[in-house]
């Protein structure tokens, strides 16, 4: 055991501060992507986990659900929905004085009727005369509220606000946009590591070069030959094939650089023995190469996937915002814009957006990891 | 679409590429037992075919792209007429273009460096403490993350209500319970900058500190030990040690961070939209591209703003990889 020490605490201190600092931001909105829409408006996430304490404004039935008994109407009933677990421990009758009674008191109205409060919300509204309005009166309750979780918000979200179809559709982009570049990406690399032609350094520079070319560069050019080609053939210019190619030449650079690193890697007398014994570069490629390469495959795998499932320019400037074309990252973006004050909206959509790469995060981190460090330590 | 439909297209679009190697190899191992001889010339379809796909691609979505935008920053919005240099002009006079090189510029500044200083840090401290594996995972995560999904993770931490509302935006509620006004933190110009950029030192933190942490490994525990037995403090051997050792890692995390930089849009774009002075080039090149039907020209000019940036990362990357080819 090491001996616990001044710079020890610190450092662990110092950590423990850092970690919270990163990971509360993403807790509280998982938190809050859990919470019943209406105390997420108007109450602090951290509020959830312990009872509180909450005012609110119910009101009474009106007249329609008088009953006569002996001399006295009554009306009697429960001001919550049902359902909610609060629990009233004061109540009043004007907004002066929210909570003038005890609950199981009596409190007395203007109009000489007389109201009693339980704690479970029930109710007994008591009037020498008939009531006349069809509106009830307004009561002041003061609760406790239990910590309570919902899962109302992602039904909501994935089936009303249309996440559930974006969801598939980003699945439609980032599947095809993943594997494509990384087919022609290994056959591309092969050629660059193992076959000997005219221009290779040139090309290899070129990769190198396009590597840190950005995006914005390219995006003008591609529309306009995707609006050409489309009104050409009339087809419509903006169409999965379509963001599957744009996203596989966004990543061509970067896919072959490190698939590249990786190949060269490979002893080259084990390629040149299997071209002596007659094998082509093809069965070389097929069967000497790809079984050896899978765990690199797995790492560029992992990254592409994550670079086009986050990505939204590619997804805004080639996609329709249609319904059956929209990708999750444009759709949470749409939503900042319309639904802005809909926390259980946001909070949720972002979550769901966010599902499957944090769970190729936590199952895959290994992989994930080793393609960021190839690419960056020989990059 | 249906889900149905969907894998069906997803199939289709993939194998396609799949077929497209197999057969075309095929057919040249099949030519080539009836003309054995011809060995150079079989040698030279293979290559085509290997490297044909992917050049295509390049070509289309890189190269071509690359040259054209530079043509049309000289021609009008519809890209038909040459216009000189007035785009050009026009982005020096134009405020939001200003606006947008000094936040840049700010974000050039701040980003890269505080979150290579952070994940040096973070990595130093996970090192020496048995959950250092679990904060280093949760400190990496942000990098699964999207930029919007981010962003709606910080509005939601940024979120403001007046004063006598409960706050449900942590930052406000901690400036209300320390007994300050709360603010609207991303209305308030200059400053709300910094609140964007520290979206993006949270999220590339975890990029810094993995890659710092693998070259951490790298340093001989002979040496720190030696420093220890002489009496260096854990602070001094940080910075007369681990730093200078460091150095090269230390630059590459510096460069990725500041291509990723000069590239900020998503984060821009859903937060603010470059509302309240945070304008930056990505997000103005985007408005550009639509923005009354697009205007390809002023577009162009400001990609092209962009590229110069990077520049000089692309010379440097390219001497590297000349010298590592003379090794």
């Amino acid at each position: 055991m090491k001996k616990i020490t001044f710079t020890s605490v610190l450092s662990q201190l110092l950590l423990l501060f850092f970690v919270v600092a990163w990971i509360v931001p993403t807790f509280g909105l998982f938190i809050s992507s859990l919470r019943d829409k209406d105390v997420l408006a108007i109450s602090g996430w951290w509020t959830s986990f312990t009872t509180t304490e909450i005012n609110e404004i119910y009101r009474t039935e009106g007249k329609d659900a008088q009953i006569k008994d002996g001399n006295y109407y009554f009306i009697k009933s429960n001001l919550f929905d049902g359902g909610q677990e609060k629990e009233i421990f004061r109540f009043g009758v004007t907004s002066k004085n929210i909570d003038e009674y005890e609950v199981g008191e009596t409190a007395l109205f203007k109009d000489q009727t007389e109201i009693t409060v339980f704690e479970n919300g029930d109710y007994v509204w008591k009037s020498k005369e008939e009531f006349k309005k069809k509106k009830g009166k307004r009561i002041f309750v003061s609760a406790k509220s239990p910590p309570s979780f919902t899962l109302d918000n992602y039904k909501e979200v994935l089936l009303k606000e249309g996440l559930g179809q974006a969801f598939l559709n980003t699945l439609a982009v980032a599947l095809p946009a993943t594997l494509i570049p990384l087919i022609i990406c290994s056959y591309f690399a092969y050629a660059l590591t193992w076959m000997k032609f005219y221009g290779r350094d040139i090309l290899l520079a070129t990769i190198i070069a396009s590597l840190v070319v950005p995006l914005q560069m390219c995006l003008i050019p591609v529309l306009t030959i995707y609006n050409d080609f489309g009104a050409l053939f009339g087809v419509s210019a903006k169409s999965f094939p379509g963001i599957w190619m744009a996203h596989t030449g966004f990543g061509l650079a970067s896919t072959t650089f490190l698939l590249w690193n990786f190949l060269k890697t490979l002893p080259s007398e084990m390629i040149e023995a299997a071209r002596v014994d007659g094998a082509t570069h093809y069965d070389t490629f097929i069967k000497i190469v790809v079984p050896l390469s899978i765990p690199s495959f797995a790492s560029i795998f992992i990254l592409q996937f994550l670079w086009v499932w986050n990505d939204l320019l590619v997804g805004l400037v080639f996609l329709d915002k249609h319904p059956s074309e929209i990708i999750l990252t444009a759709k949470l973006k749409e939503l900042l814009g319309s639904r802005g004050e809909n926390w259980e909206i946001l909070t949720t959509g972002a979550f769901v957006s966010m599902t499957v790469p944090l769970f190729i995060f936590f199952s895959l981190q290994r992989y994930f990891i080793r393609g960021l460090v190839a690419g960056s330590i020989k990059g | 679409m249906s889900i149905f439909s969907l894998a069906i297209t997803v199939l289709i679009g993939v194998l396609f590429f799949v077929a497209f190697f197999h057969f075309s190899n095929f057919l040249l191992d099949y030519f080539r037992v009836r003309a054995s001889k011809k060995f150079a010339l079989e040698n030279s379809i293979r290559v085509i075919i290997f490297i044909a796909p992917a050049f295509i691609v390049l070509f289309v979505f890189i190269l071509y792209p690359v040259f054209e935008t530079i043509r049309l920053s000289f021609y009008d919005k519809i890209g038909e007429n040459f216009v000189g240099l007035y785009n050009y002009s026009w982005a020096i006079k134009d405020p939001d273009f200003k606006r947008s090189i000094i936040n840049n510029l700010g974000w050039l500044i701040v980003v890269p460096t505080m979150s290579t200083f952070f994940g040096l840090v973070i990595a130093n401290l996970a090192d020496r403490v048995w959950w250092g594996s679990i904060a280093k995972s949760i400190i990496f995560m942000p990098m699964a993350i999207s930029f919007v999904g981010a962003g709606v993770i910080w509005k939601f931490m940024y979120d403001y209500r007046g004063p006598g509302d409960q706050q449900i935006g942590l930052l406000n509620a901690i400036a209300v319970a320390l007994g300050f006004e709360p603010q609207a933190w991303l209305t308030i110009p200059i400053w709300n900058n910094l609140f964007l950029m520290a979206i993006m030192i949270w999220i590339q933190t975890g990029l810094a500190l993995v890659i710092f942490s693998a070259a951490l490994r790298s340093i001989p525990n002979e040496t720190l030990d030696a420093a220890r037995i002489d009496g260096a403090s854990e602070l001094k051997i940080f910075w007369s040690i681990i730093v200078p050792f460091l150095e090269q890692t230390i630059l590459v995390i510096w460069t990725i961070i500041t291509i990723l930089v000069l590239k900020v849009f998503d984060i821009i774009y859903a937060m603010t939209n470059g509302q309240w002075q945070t304008e930056v080039l990505a997000n103005l090149m985007y408005d550009w591209m639509f923005r009354g039907g697009g205007d390809s020209g002023r577009g162009s000019v400001l990609a092209f703003c962009i590229l110069i940036g990077v520049t000089p990362i692309l010379a440097w990357n390219l001497y590297r990889h000349k010298q590592d080819q003379k090794v």
